[in-house]
């Protein structure tokens, strides 16, 4: 038995320490918004934030999220530079079949809250790990423009 | 209304393939409140129809238009529309529910959409391809919504023992206008339910300057809230307490076969629980599986672990030859013989003779993956003698008829539910991972069993873009006017796996952009010659259209050069005067599907994206070294899509797209950000197709596993700004396809804008390390 923290509630998973947390999440703790894209480190579908950074869940092992924050798409809202970066996303229609913007937004939050002010190539830096094949790049960017700006204003 | 070009070719005499055989609603009562959905019966007045203007008359089972079928209004007032059509990103279940809600007079906060599980004979077609949803749906759905508000009206003016002229819909609510009384919807919902359906020659359908929400621009997506959310249900989102999880290892060669295998140390594997062996199928194998062992297990990754431990020998078959390179080189000699003949109008080679200048070019295309983002992934249930599936389906009827066949069970004991798709591109509308999950779920009856399929089944066992070669061959007289044009297109038909491989192209893959180019040419020839398919082939966005257009505008493009003339001048010569031709007379006998008198070949359109796109994107412009535009245009899904490339070649060979610029006539626009969106999202894939994307074989398996070596756009591909302009065509036009037509142009467009910017020519995609030994 395996205790996680997954957006703040401590939960009690019967999994395998090997597990990677993407599958303890999905298929144990029933969190589905964390997407299976590629299972290597190569789509960013499945990007969470241990302890507020961000990380791939295919690649980490349950065990090593154990006695650290775990936030999933699900529960990014609780944090104030989630929301505004969730609220940009809708402004900007930025997803269309969306199957990868959870991973996009838990990979742009990650990155806005270092750094509040990114230029375009730290933008890009951060975000050249999260593919979307339905090619959303464009309004990604923009609507990142905009949640750093609304940051800069002091709205989180 | 159809000029005739002056120089037809000879009849199209080649028979008419039609492959084109072409949600999630757990039965409609269970959503809530639809306190009409239970009066909601069969079809009164509006059993699907015959005659309309529409093609889509001509698919399997039209369409619906009947508001007991499409929708219902609950007691509070909540408009529930069933969408027919799969939503994978294209905004379908948004678009189409604007259509609805407009003529029914909604506010649109009231709407909500749930999809229509497979069942034609109900909802219409149902198959998510061709980019068709909109086109083929927006008048029944107008008469749809229309219906139902006049229901709503007539309900209202019963109710107040009104004459029914002094009640009018406005606003989710039925005003009496002498009084000013009112009533919700909601209210009135129970009453209008039970009312005949008017018949559509009583419709009052609105006039255009009344529209709320066709055509206005606004964000609007049904499913924004739910994704960034995380909630959205995607295919492998749907939980049940007692799913077991599958993955299959398949045949790594098509048509190849299991030998033996031992699966002894998988079931030592914590979590692993059974292996099922699924027959191959012997090739061609249609929509079926491909065979295999499947690993059951209690979670995926006890799955995937457990099929790592597989001891597994294969018969792999004849197609274990397949080597690319090998393939590659074939090909390019294939066309550059004389094949089958399509169209041959005027005298090529006597034109040649007379040329001041000859050019060809042959230009070469690999396979490619979908590769959605969501792998395929179907869930199913049977139990008590039917089978209930859970997928991301573009095709779920078709997945219902194909799962009610193979399992021997009558229609309507198998329901295909269907889910978001996380990406589809064509991938999923052939069943054959639906299939697998019915076969599984068959073995372990009353459990829910999903097959997973990772990345590298995915890339392994896709239904792959053909291959392609191309030769031109192009004459110009002493004025540089072309003068005479060869085309040769070789690559595997789609519809090999479905039948005897003919080693031709059919028809409807012959008009995706090789027939029905249309030109002042009067020298020209069009040919086929064979080419064998190895591996399954299927669609993806665009189809053939991408090499035909990365050959013809290519090729375009190279000429203009020979002549020494401005490239647009070239193309807008070669294009020739406004007119509008019947496709037909150009060898082009299926146009999408669509009647050649409603949707004629309009080359005033195909100039206008031309100038408009050039206008914005500042044509003519001078650019330092290593920087230039490239101009692309193409007709497809009957609409017609320009582009302008703004690119940066370094010195160090990186490609850097600037901006793009694209002008858009795919006819009226119902959702403009949508349409914009997709034009944006094809651009981007364009780019990655053009530039990484690349599916070999060798020894018949494919070499690339997951997103490393199959390589698609990221971030810094997409170009920092695309600038779509929407034209607004003149007239009564029809509408067009918005998903796919964006792609084609693409490609050409950057490699046309690649030659501006460094004088290198690129005929073989991707480019991948080819500009490396560019310096400025
Ligand atoms: S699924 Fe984890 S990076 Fe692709
Ligand atoms: S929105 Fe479809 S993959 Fe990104």
């Amino acid at each position: 038995m395996i205790t996680l923290n997954l957006n703040g509630k401590d939960h009690q998973l019967e999994v395998p320490e090997d597990m990677p947390l993407l599958w303890a999440l999905r298929d144990v703790a029933g969190l589905t918004g964390t997407k299976f894209g590629c299972g290597m480190g190569q789509c960013g579908s499945c990007t969470l934030h241990l302890d507020g950074k961000a990380v791939r869940a295919c690649l980490t092992p349950v065990g090593q999220a154990v006695g650290k924050r775990v936030t999933t798409i699900e529960g990014v809202d609780q944090d104030p530079v989630g929301k505004l970066v969730q609220q940009a996303w809708r402004e900007h229609a930025v997803a269309q079949c969306g199957y990868c913007q959870g991973g996009q937004i838990m990979a742009a939050t990650a990155m806005l809250k270092e750094n509040r002010n990114p230029d375009d190539g730290q933008i890009k830096a951060a975000m050249v790990g999260n593919i979307c094949r339905c090619g959303t790049y464009t309004r990604i960017r923009t609507a990142i423009a905009s949640a750093a700006g609304k940051l800069q204003e002091g709205q989180a | 209304m159809s000029q005739r070009e002056h120089n037809a070719g000879e009849p199209a005499d080649l028979v008419v393939a039609n492959l084109s055989r072409r949600g999630f609603l757990k039965g409609l009562a269970a959503t809530g409140a639809l306190v009409i959905a239970a009066n909601w019966g069969m079809p009164s007045a509006f059993a699907a129809g015959k005659k309309t203007a529409f093609v889509a008359d001509a698919l399997p089972h039209g369409w619906v238009d009947n508001p007991k079928v499409l929708l219902s209004i609950a007691k509070d007032g909540v408009v529930t529309f069933v969408c027919t059509r799969a939503e994978m990103g294209q905004g379908v279940r948004t678009s189409l529910a604007m259509v609805v809600a407009d003529e029914l007079e909604a506010e649109w906060a009231m709407m909500r959409v749930v999809q229509a599980p497979g069942d034609e004979a109900r909802f219409g077609n149902q198959d998510t391809t061709g980019s068709r949803s909109m086109r083929h749906w927006y008048a029944p759905l107008r008469r749809c919504g229309a219906a139902a508000r006049q229901m709503l009206e007539q309900a209202a003016a019963a109710q107040w023992q009104v004459p029914l002229g002094e009640c009018q819909a406005q606003g989710h609510k039925v005003l009496h206008v002498p009084s000013g009384r009112s009533l919700g919807y909601g209210e009135l919902a129970e009453a209008a339910a039970a009312l005949e359906v008017p018949p559509r020659d009583q419709l009052r359908l609105k006039k255009a300057e009344e529209f709320r929400y066709i055509g206005k621009e606004a964000k609007r997506a049904v499913d924004d809230d739910d994704i960034v959310h995380g909630r959205a249900i995607y295919g492998a989102d749907l939980r049940f307490p007692d799913m077991l999880y599958a993955v299959i290892a398949r045949p790594p060669v098509y048509g190849g076969t299991l030998k033996s295998y031992d699966a002894s140390a998988t079931m030592q594997v914590p979590g692993v629980l059974r292996v099922v062996e699924i027959a191959a199928t012997p090739i061609p194998s249609g929509f079926q599986p491909l065979g295999g062992i499947a690993v059951v297990a209690g979670n995926t990754w006890a799955a995937i672990k457990g099929r790592e431990a597989l001891q597994l020998e294969w018969e792999h078959g004849a197609n274990a030859a397949y080597h690319s390179p090998a393939y590659r080189k074939a090909l390019i000699e294939a066309v550059r013989q004389p094949g089958k003949r399509l169209r041959n109008v005027g005298n090529i080679d006597a034109a040649q003779m007379q040329a001041t200048k000859t050019l060809e070019a042959t230009y070469y295309l690999p396979h490619l993956a979908q590769a959605p983002m969501e792998p395929p992934v179907a869930t199913a249930l049977f139990k008590d003698g039917a089978c209930e599936l859970w997928a991301p389906s573009q095709s779920p009827q078709l997945a219902r008829e194909q799962v009610a066949k193979r399992l021997d069970l009558p229609l309507d004991k198998v329901t295909v539910n269907v889910t978001l798709l996380g990406g589809g591109y064509g991938r999923k509308s052939p069943p054959d991972f639906i299939l697998e999950a019915a076969l599984l779920a068959r073995e372990l009856p009353g459990r829910h069993v999903r097959v997973q399929w990772t990345r590298e089944d995915d890339l392994q066992h896709a239904y792959f873009h053909a291959v392609s070669a191309q030769y031109l061959r192009g004459a110009l007289d002493d004025k540089g006017v072309p003068s005479a044009w060869l085309h040769r297109s070789a690559a595997p038909s789609m519809a090999a796996p479905f039948g005897p491989d003919s080693r031709h192209l059919q028809q409807f893959e012959l008009g995706m952009g090789l027939l029905g180019m249309p030109s002042r040419l009067r020298n020209l020839r069009q040919e086929n010659p064979e080419a064998a398919a190895h591996t399954r082939i299927g669609w993806y966005r665009s189809a053939l259209n991408m090499p035909h257009a990365f050959a013809i505008q290519s090729f375009i493009a190279e000429l203009a050069t020979a002549a020494g003339r401005d490239h647009r001048d070239f193309l807008l010569e070669l294009i020739g005067a406004p007119r509008k031709i019947d496709p037909e007379l150009l060898g082009d006998t299926t146009n999408y599907g669509e009647s050649p008198s409603q949707y004629p070949l309009d080359t005033g359109r195909l100039r206008a994206v031309v100038e408009e796109a050039t206008k914005q994107a500042g044509w003519g412009q001078q650019l330092p070294p290593g920087r230039g535009l490239g101009l692309a245009v193409h007709y497809s899904f009957v609409s017609y899509v320009a582009v302008v490339l703004d690119v940066e070649v370094r010195t160090d060979g990186v490609l850097v797209v600037n901006k793009a610029t694209m002008a858009v006539d795919c006819g009226p626009v119902v959702n403009p950000d949508r349409v914009r969106a997709q034009m944006e999202s094809a651009c981007v894939m364009g780019l990655g197709n053009a530039t990484l994307s690349e599916i070999t074989f060798r020894e018949g398996q494919v070499e690339q596993s997951n997103l490393h070596n199959y390589q698609v756009a990221r971030m810094p591909l997409a170009p920092r700004e695309i600038a779509v302009h929407l034209i607004r065509p003149e007239g009564e036009t029809a509408l067009g396809g918005a998903s796919e037509p964006g792609v084609p142009p693409i490609a050409p467009a950057l490699c046309n804008a690649i030659f501006a910017a460094t004088g290198k020519r690129i005929r073989e995609l991707p480019i991948r390390n080819q500009l490396m030994d560019w310096k400025v």
